[in-house]
């Protein structure tokens, strides 16, 4: 029984950052079409800017906030510098299709060489401000503390806060029809181009989010280097296409499934798996429904 | 008062509208018939801003429509409903109709805007928590042209609202045209295939054929034209 408890706490931890991440590619698949892997590299800088901020107010719950807001500007820096230009430049033929993957990666391995060359390649440590020690139920410890139930329930308030931005707000009604049918919205007055500048601005807070989550949820170590961002940005991939890769909701439902599917492989078979069986069940879903759970109709609400 | 004079337009090598001229009074219905690939669609899509023009001008009243992208155009009162239904299936019905007035800052005159569209397609009062997705063909050409007319435009150009659709439906969909045109004192341009139908409400009609003007003059002339009627109306 406690093993389950565990499985499940596991999961559900891991979902909630999965689940920023997985967003954070939704949105800005939907409003330029591009599979931004620099992601990773987004998420990395913005722990790093929480490290640097939290040094400097010795204040985690100031530093949080403004990291995600750093995270938003240096996202939004990227579409309108870089991204804008690379799609007006290269916008016909085979090039069309690699240019904008290529020109993400490079920008991942660019973020990697600035952070290293500022930061230096050591370790540095992002303290947690919670306990990470899990609370004891009679003889039994959970695998969540503090911290854990906070990254939780912050996770979960801002996928309400989201929600409720995209579905009542006249900004998320212009996100929404910005990226199902820019066309039409461009034909309705919306100016379409600051639109997509907001969405990968979006993008940008939730991935600094997950990044900051992720760091002080785990060891607290951050390096240039980091395999944990490159497994997140992995992970936050699969969540999102197993929710069919513009859905909202489907992104956080493919990070729930991935979250329990992995803590149920790591305790009751092997952790040395999980990655296998994350990739498995990116095949097998892309083989058995290709356009993701809520790739369907009913799914493209929000 | 809508100015086209010469205007040039061309798809890579091939030249789609060829120094086109004719002008649209205000308040009035231009129908602008003929066949596959005579220009129609390319002259609205240059007209709303989509597509770039290779010369000569397009003015409404002191503003150039050459110049600008669409959604520019859209905030000096010039709305485009583009070939096919033009709806977000993935939005509610109400939210289609909110979006085409999300750029007005006033809020109680967008409600009224949507009153009355309301009153001239009751069916979508009716449905406005819907999806657009679960709406028949029609259903979807008046949220389209409702969408546009949310925007409070002076010109509306319409391209193709009858394709696809049944007659009984395509003669509501004409009539409900004509009430905008008359009622709310909008500029319509209507580009159709239907020749017949779209002469028949319009004021004033021109045929395009292979990127140039072959005839144009008052509707009723038009259809009175035996040379017009032999190529165009089919009888």
């Amino acid at each position: 029984m406690s093993q389950f408890l565990d499985m499940f706490l596991i999961g559900i931890s891991a979902a909630s950052i999965y689940a920023l991440m997985a967003i954070s590619m939704v949105l800005v698949w939907r409003s330029t079409r591009v599979v931004n892997f620099a992601q990773a590299g987004m998420a990395l800088l913005s722990a790093y800017l929480g490290y640097e901020l939290v040094s400097r107010t010795g204040n985690f719950w100031i530093a949080l906030p403004l990291a995600m807001i750093l995270g938003a500007a240096f996202s939004a820096f990227i579409e309108f510098f870089l991204m804008r230009t690379l799609l007006k430049h290269s916008n016909q033929g085979a090039i069309a299709a690699i240019a904008p993957i290529i020109a993400t990666l490079g920008l991942l391995g660019v973020i990697r060489a600035v952070i290293g060359f500022i930061w230096g390649h050591a370790d540095v440590q992002l303290e947690a401000p919670l306990s990470t020690v899990g609370y004891k139920v009679g003889d039994t410890i959970l695998f969540i503390g503090p911290m854990g139930l906070f990254v939780i329930v912050f996770v979960v308030t801002l996928l309400i806060i989201v929600t409720i931005v995209f579905q009542k707000t006249n900004i998320g009604l212009a996100l929404r029809a910005s990226a199902y049918a820019p066309e039409i919205a461009q034909l309705s007055g919306i100016r379409v181009s600051g639109i997509r500048t907001l969405g990968w601005a979006i993008a940008g807070a939730a991935g600094a989010a997950a990044g900051i989550l992720q760091t002080v949820n785990g060891t607290g170590a951050l390096t240039p280097e980091s395999l944990e961002f490159s497994l997140l940005l992995v992970f936050g991939f699969i969540a999102a296409v197993i929710g069919g890769l513009e859905s909202l909701p489907g992104a956080v439902l493919g990070s729930l499934v991935l979250g329990l599917v992995l803590a149920f492989v790591q305790i009751y078979i092997s952790g040395t798996l999980v990655f296998i069986v994350a990739f498995l069940l990116l095949l097998t879903l892309l083989i058995i429904r290709p356009q993701g759970f809520l790739g369907s109709k009913a799914g493209r609400r929000a | 008062m809508l100015r086209i004079n010469g205007l040039t337009v061309s798809h890579g090598a091939i030249r789609a509208l060829d120094g086109i001229t004719f002008s649209v009074n205000k308040g009035e219905l231009t129908a602008v018939i003929g066949s596959n690939g005579a220009g129609k669609t390319t002259l609205m899509r240059t007209l709303s801003g989509l597509k770039s023009a290779e010369g000569g001008s397009a003015t409404w009243n002191d503003h150039n429509l050459l110049h600008g992208k669409p959604e520019h155009h859209v905030r000096q009162g010039i709305s485009h409903v583009s070939e096919g239904k033009s709806v977000i299936p993935q939005l509610t019905v109400e939210e289609n109709l909110d979006l085409g007035a999300l750029f007005r800052r006033n809020p109680t005159e967008a409600k009224t805007s949507k009153a009355e569209v309301f009153e001239l397609f009751p069916r979508l009062q009716e449905r406005r928590g819907q999806q657009a997705d679960t709406l028949s063909g029609g259903e979807r050409q008046m949220l389209a042209i409702s969408r546009a007319y949310m925007a409070r435009p002076q010109l509306l150009l319409l391209d193709e609202p009858s394709l696809g659709l049944a007659p009984l439906v395509i003669e509501q969909i004409f009539q409900s045209i004509r009430h905008i045109v008359d009622s709310m004192g909008v500029t319509v341009v209507l580009v159709e295939q239907n020749a017949m139908g779209a002469l028949k409400i319009a004021d004033y009609g021109v045929v395009l054929n292979l990127g140039t003007i072959a005839a144009s003059g008052k509707a009723s002339d038009l259809i009175a034209d035996p040379a017009v009627r032999a190529a165009y109306l089919g009888f």
